[in-house]
Formats: C-alpha cells, structure tokens, sequence
C-alpha cells in the first residue's frame, strides 16, 4: 500500500528561528501555564514582537488540564488566526514543526509560537503515570508500577538478547552525553560521568540503571515558525527546514518494539532532503533511554539494523569528536521537563545552526538531524518523527 | 524450583503491624471482561466475532477489521517469554514495599502480547501458561506460570500475593457439627493450615464425628454460636487476630415454599443462622482481617460463604431456604467491597443439594461433604472469587447465563 502513496512535498522557504529555553527544576510550586507563559514571553522579546503579533501558536503539554491550547490564547492573551494542541510527548517538537511548517507554507499563519512545557509537582510523576493512558491502566501499571523505567527494560532485554548491545554500549552514549552537557548552565545532571560509575550504578529494572534514565523536572522550551525572509526582517538567524517525517504506530505486530516508524520513512527524509546519514554533522535523537537512541541511529540509516552497539563503539559521540550526539547533553543530563523534552532536540538543534548553543558548540555545524519518539501507550513508544535542519549560508 | 515457604515464625506482639495497600485497581469498563474471567479462574479474551483476531489489551474495536463485536472466549493460555525484567524502583506504595518484582511480555501462541507478572520459574525465552488471577485490589491481571508445575510452585511470593493459600495460614469454621464443617476441618488441615478452629455451639451437646473432628491435626475446637453475638464477639477476642482465612459452614436448610409455611418462625431462624450469622461474623471478625491484609506470609487472606446456588434463582421446592440465601449472596457482596481496602477476598462457593440428612429426598446428582471441602480449598489456592461445585450448580450458572426466565420456569416445574 505505502509505495502507491504519493510523496510527501518538500518545503520552501520555511524558517525555524528563536530557540528559547526556560531554565529547567526538579521541582516546581508553578504550573505549566506558567511555564509556558514564560517560554511565550521570552520567545516574543527575543524576536522583539509584541505577544499580540503572534498569528499561530501550538502548545505541548501534559500538565495543563484541565485547559488545552484553546483554554491559554484567553491566558494569555493572544487571538491567533491558527492554533494547535500536540500531546505527543517526545515526537511533540518535530509533530509541531511539521503543522506549523504547512500553515506558514500555506499562509494560514505568519509567525507560529511553538512551546511546549511541563511543571513537576512533588507526585505529579506518580500520577502522570497511572493514568497516561487507557491501555496502561488497564494492561501495564499494575503489573509492578515501575513505569516507563520497566516498559522499556523489557525493550532493552529484548534488543540487547536480539542483537548482542551491552550495557557498556548504552553507558558509551550516556558517557558522551553527560561532557556535552558539562557546559550547559541549567543541566540537572552535571557531575562529570564515567563508564565505571555508569555500571556501578543501582539497577532501577534490569537492565536499566540509574543513569539510563531521565529526571523528571519542570520546565519549558519554545521556537518561532515562519518564512525566512519574516524572520530575516526581525532581525533573527534562520534555520532551514530540509524535511521532515512522522509516523503512529508503526509495525503493531511485532511482539516487542525492535524498530520504529523511522524505519517505514527515511527513504523519503533523506531524499525529500537531498542529503545523506553521512553529510550530516550532528543528530540529535530522543534518549529518553539509550536503547532508543541506538533504535534511531539504526532506522534512520546512520547503520544497519542491529549494529548499532558497533556504531557506537566506533565514534567519540561528543561535540569536540566524531558523530556529535545530542549536543547539549540531552535529557539524560538536562532532564526530562514533560513535554518540552520532546523539544529539546529540536531547539538545541537551531542553536547549533545558528550558532548559539547553550554548551559548547559543535565545529562546522551545517546540516543536523533531529529525531522524536513518544507516548508509550501500551507496551511501546507509539510515535516517531524526524527533521533534518540546515544553516542558511 | 519454588523455595518452600518457611513456617512464619510467632508474630512479635510489640511490633507494629504492616498496613495494607493496594495495587491500582481502575479499570476500564471493557478490561472488566477480565474480572469476570478471572474471578472464576478461566482465562479468557476477546476475540474478535468477525475476524477472529484475539485482541489485548481490552478495546472496543478490532484492530485488525474494527468491528465492535469482541466478546470474551476461552483463549489458548500458552506463550513464549519474550523479555523479563526485575522491578527495582516503583512508584507506587504497594510495589514500593514489594520490590523486587519480576515482570515480563508473554507473547501468546493466540497472537497478542501480554505484560504480566511472573513466577519465580517462568524462564526468559521459555514456554509459559497464562491465568488470570485478582490482585489484592480485586483487580484481573495476568501471571506467567511455567508450562509444567514444579516443585512447591505454589509457595511462589508473587504467585502467593494472588491467591489465599491455606498453607501455614490460620483457619476459622464456623460450624464443626455439620458433614460440611468436618469435611472442611480435615481439608484445611491436609492444606497444610497452622490452626483449624472449629466452632462448636453447645460443646456439651455430643454430635456425629465428634471424635473424628477431634483427632485431626491441628485442629482446635472453640466455642461458637452464629446466633449469638456475645458467642461470635467473644471469640473473635480471643482469637480474631490469628484468624487468617474463615469458612462459614453454618447451615440451615428446610424444604418448602414461602404459603405452605405457617407463620414466620422457620423463615427467621433460617435468616439468624444463615444472615444475620454472616453479619454476625462480618460485624466481629471483618475489622481485624481487613488490618491484617498485609501481615506477612499468614496475613488475613479471605472469607468463604457457602452458598446454595439457588441463591442466584429460587428454587420452589425450598423457596424459602432459597430467599435467605439470596440475602446472603447480596450481602457478601457489599462485604467484598468492604473488605477490598485490606486485601481479603470474599470467596462464594454456590453448590446444589448436598449428600446430607436435609436433602434426603432429593434424587442425585448430590455434592459429598468432601468434594465440597476440596473445592473450597482450591478455590483458595487457585485465587477464585466464584465457584460453582458439581453438575447441578453448574447448569443452574449456565441456565441462567443463556435465559433467566427459562429457568425460574425450569426450577418451579
């Protein structure tokens, strides 16, 4: 069926522009509508608009009920001629580029807000969990409570027993990414990390470790969506947006998740893009638990499937070496803020493009690959999306 | 290979006891086709009527044709574990204190594939069998067994937290006199219970088997009258903190319809023996088992109420013996939501006529004393929350489940 599909078109023009990134917290007295306020507010000054002026807004949240998107244009004060509400947690950041990106295209809307932030009250984790979603009351979190830290144990046993990747392969990415994150101010985790501490650490369910996994924390992360001549005229660096995918709940009959939509669409991402795995100079994927990030580099086409645990091995991972990976550290250092986790790829990619990273930046930084994964419904991550982002010369 | 489960040693008395929680018990309303199956231990899906897809977790359309017609069917309980992992760090209080918990994806020969939690001797990569059981909030989940029973198997921690095992627990019937109690009394103790109280109303009086009763092992006899609550509230003082698990064995059974009885006599002693003694007993007992939901390997685990199966459709000919028995079906269930917040099951064993004295004129198939016992304990060890013992309790159940009105016709012809 899929091959008599038509293709998707490629864009023209659209820009991705003003990287903001609300200072992370374990915890927080505020609430999301907070959070999110202060991403709008300081996202507008830096474009130097007046909220007023933002004609499309899309907000990513999973602690803003009982409001949706709808509920915050009367928050804060904003009419906009397009709105959009993606609850698609990690997959959010590119899910919402790919809306706004056709609605600027299409001249639905000049100057779109993308946000997405999450606050994180004392038990907020624990309810957040037990009741994600119908499947997961109904079929996962009875069964030991250990949330996403036990679904994808049971991923990373499976990949590990399927492919051979051990443990020192996953702690290699997390290694990396804690010295990219030694430079970002707000990261939570900031303690230099080791292998030896990485496999010394307490298991939290075989075989995820501590460091294997995010911290919950409050936080917020937002972006500017327009044509790049509007953004050249405010004055702001434009990304170029090159492609893009997304895919739901790809491959339903495996019995474990091995793979993910990635591998359903990244003929077109690369095509559509007109560039190759090997010409990009950063990738950041979504590492809400190393396992994932190796399923990316393998269903994007960086290797072949399963040898990843090989691919690894073979590069230094950091931004001062070879195959920069997640550049700021990733959520594995940063932590994870609910929603904006799903955006903070997206927008530490921007930085790097146009040069004003948060860490350290990655040398000749043009082309960079983003990639969202999210919404562990049942027992697997439903959602996936890509983006390969350009510098304009 | 299951450790055997070492005898609990004597319960500190100065030591606080542990409190219960509970598991989360929300489900969908669809998921609550899985209650249904696992409170009488089948296992079962749904499957879907148009395709035959075996669909998981519960939905209310088919993911592989949509139609809305999933009925729940008996499903193959054979599958392959896929991925196992150990529990280390959850968030909620009642895993909290039970971490380590192994949980596992079973995928079923049937097609879908299940999260469940598993026995200690289902192996990664190795065949399973599914049951559905009902955790200690009442709620249907899904546990790995391995293909063949093993050694002690039963004695399994996370098996043990789904079922009411007799084994080392403390054990309260509350009738010894009867076939029923005595055959119960010897079960338990074979079960291998640490105490078997018996009660016994009016120990002077002799009565059948009464020597037999006292030679089992373990056995303790007690005074106990279920219609007398000074009788009941006094020894749920004395003992009601040992008593783990209580099988109500009071009987009271008299032929007859509601007219052709004079007056009301016989219909209130019926009701004080069978209705009001469940009250009795619930009023005494219930508090400290619904407290000691969680007090080790001997915590407070269930109550029994047998039950007539035509507490579920009169039957005429004993239509008034039938009334009070609906009574007391309805009130185990107000007594099931009551208890749930400490983890004790209210277990209904429904039976037709039994091989006694008070069916006498009833012509077979009859429930013998013993099988009735052997049920009761493997409904405990099986976890069950409904039984229903021998041919006639099983057509009635399945009567009724087709046509109801069919069989109020049937039972009054």
């Amino acid at each position: 069926m899929s091959g008599t599909l038509r293709r998707r078109r490629a864009y023209d023009g659209v820009a991705l522009c003003a990287p903001v990134t609300i200072p992370y917290r374990r915890y927080s007295t505020n609430t999301a509508q907070w959070w999110i306020g202060r991403a709008l507010q300081m996202l507008t000054q830096q474009a130097g608009l007046r909220p007023q002026d933002v004609d499309g807004l899309s907000v990513s949240s999973f602690t803003i009920a009982p409001d949706t998107g709808i509920g915050l244009t009367q928050h804060f004060g904003l009419s906009p001629r397009w709105l959009d509400h993606v609850p698609f947690g990690g997959a959010s950041g590119v899910v919402a580029l790919r809306r706004a990106a056709r609605a600027v295209e299409a001249g639905d809307a000049e100057l779109i807000a993308c946000v997405a932030g999450d606050t994180n009250h004392v038990d907020s984790f624990r309810r957040t969990l037990a009741s994600f979603s119908r499947f997961a009351q109904d079929a996962v979190y009875p069964y030991g409570s250990g949330g996403a830290n036990a679904s994808f144990a049971l991923i990373a046993r499976n990949y590990m027993n399927t492919y051979g990747a051990r443990r020192e392969d996953f702690g290699k990415i997390c290694v990396a990414q804690r010295a990219n994150a030694m430079a970002v101010p707000h990261a939570l985790m900031k303690n230099r990390l080791t292998l030896d501490d990485y496999m010394a650490a307490r298991a939290i369910s075989d075989p995820i470790h501590l460091f294997d996994c995010v911290m919950p924390c409050a936080g917020a992360e937002a972006f500017l969506v327009c044509g790049e001549a509007a953004a050249r005229s405010l004055g702001l660096k434009p990304v170029r947006l090159l492609s893009t995918i997304e895919r739901h709940n790809a491959f339903p009959q495996d019995a474990i998740q091995l793979r993910g939509g990635w591998s359903l669409d990244a003929g077109e991402l690369w095509s559509m893009a007109g560039v190759r795995p090997e010409d990009v100079d950063f990738v950041e994927t979504y590492d809400d638990y190393p396992v994932i990030s190796m399923m990316q580099l393998e269903d994007l086409g960086f290797c072949q499937k399963g040898e990843a645990a090989a691919f690894v091995r073979q590069h230094t991972l950091t931004n001062d070496g070879s195959f920069p990976h997640n550049t700021c550290g990733g959520q594995l250092s940063v932590g994870q803020a609910g929603a904006a986790g799903g955006y903070l790829g997206l927008v530490e990619a921007i930085r790097q493009l146009s040069d004003a990273p948060l860490g350290t930046q990655v040398p000749n930084a043009n082309t960079g690959l983003v990639s969202g994964f999210g919404m562990i419904n049942y027992d697997r991550g439903l959602a996936s999306g890509a983006a390969v982002l350009a510098r304009i010369a | 290979m299951t450790e055997p489960l070492p005898r609990p040693r004597r319960k500190n008395p100065l030591g606080r006891t542990r409190l219960p929680l509970s598991p989360q018990g929300a489900r969908s309303r669809t998921a609550h086709g899985l209650t249904a199956a696992a409170a009488e231990g089948r296992f079962r899906l749904q499957t879907c009527a148009d395709c035959g897809a075996v669909v998981y977790p519960p939905r209310d359309a088919c993911p592989q044709c949509l139609s809305p017609r999933l009925p729940y069917e008996d499903v193959e309980a054979g599958g392959v574990l896929v991925a196992e992992t150990t529990v280390r760090a959850a968030t909620d209080p009642y895993f909290r204190e039970r971490v380590p918990w192994r949980i596992g994806t079973v995928k079923l020969d049937a097609g879908p594939a299940l999260v469940a939690h598993l026995h200690g001797d289902a192996a990664e990569g190795g065949r399973v069998r599914l049951e559905l059981k009902l955790d200690k909030s009442g709620a249907p989940v899904a546990i790995a067994l391995p293909e063949r029973d093993t050694p002690n198997m039963q004695d399994d921690p996370q098996l043990r937290e789904l079922t009411s095992d007799p084994k080392y627990r403390r054990v309260l019937i509350t009738d010894g006199r009867t076939a029923v109690g005595q055959a119960m009394a010897k079960a338990f103790s074979e079960a291998g219970s640490s105490i078997v109280f018996v009660g016994i109303a009016d120990a002077w009086k002799p009565f059948p088997g009464m020597g037999a009763l006292r030679g089992i092992e373990r056995v303790e006899i007690v005074p106990f009258d279920m219609t007398d609550s000074e009788s009941v509230t006094e020894q749920a003082e004395q003992n009601g903190g040992r008593v783990d698990i209580i099988v109500n064995t009071a009987e009271h059974v008299r032929a007859g319809g509601i007219i052709d009885r004079r007056g009301i006599g016989i219909a209130r002693e019926e009701m004080d023996v069978r209705y009001f003694g469940l009250m009795r007993l619930a009023q005494a007992f219930g508090p400290v088992m619904r407290f000691r939901g969680a007090d080790g390997v001997n915590s407070a685990s269930a109550i029994v109420n047998l039950l007539s199966v035509y507490a579920l459709m009169n039957w005429p000919a004993y239509g008034a013996h039938s009334a009070a028995e609906a009574a007391c079906l309805s009130a185990t269930q107000s007594l099931r939501a009551e208890l749930r917040p400490g983890g004790v099951r209210m277990v209904n064993v429904f039976f037709g006529p039994l091989d006694t004295e008070w069916f006498q004129t009833v012509p077979p198939p009859k429930v013998a004393p013993a099988a009735l016992a052997r049920a009761v304990i493997e409904a405990l060890k099986r976890g069950v929350e409904d039984v229903f013992v021998g041919d006639v309790a099983e057509d009635v159940r399945a009567r009724l489940a087709v046509n109801p009105k069919a069989l109020e016709r049937e039972l009054a012809s």
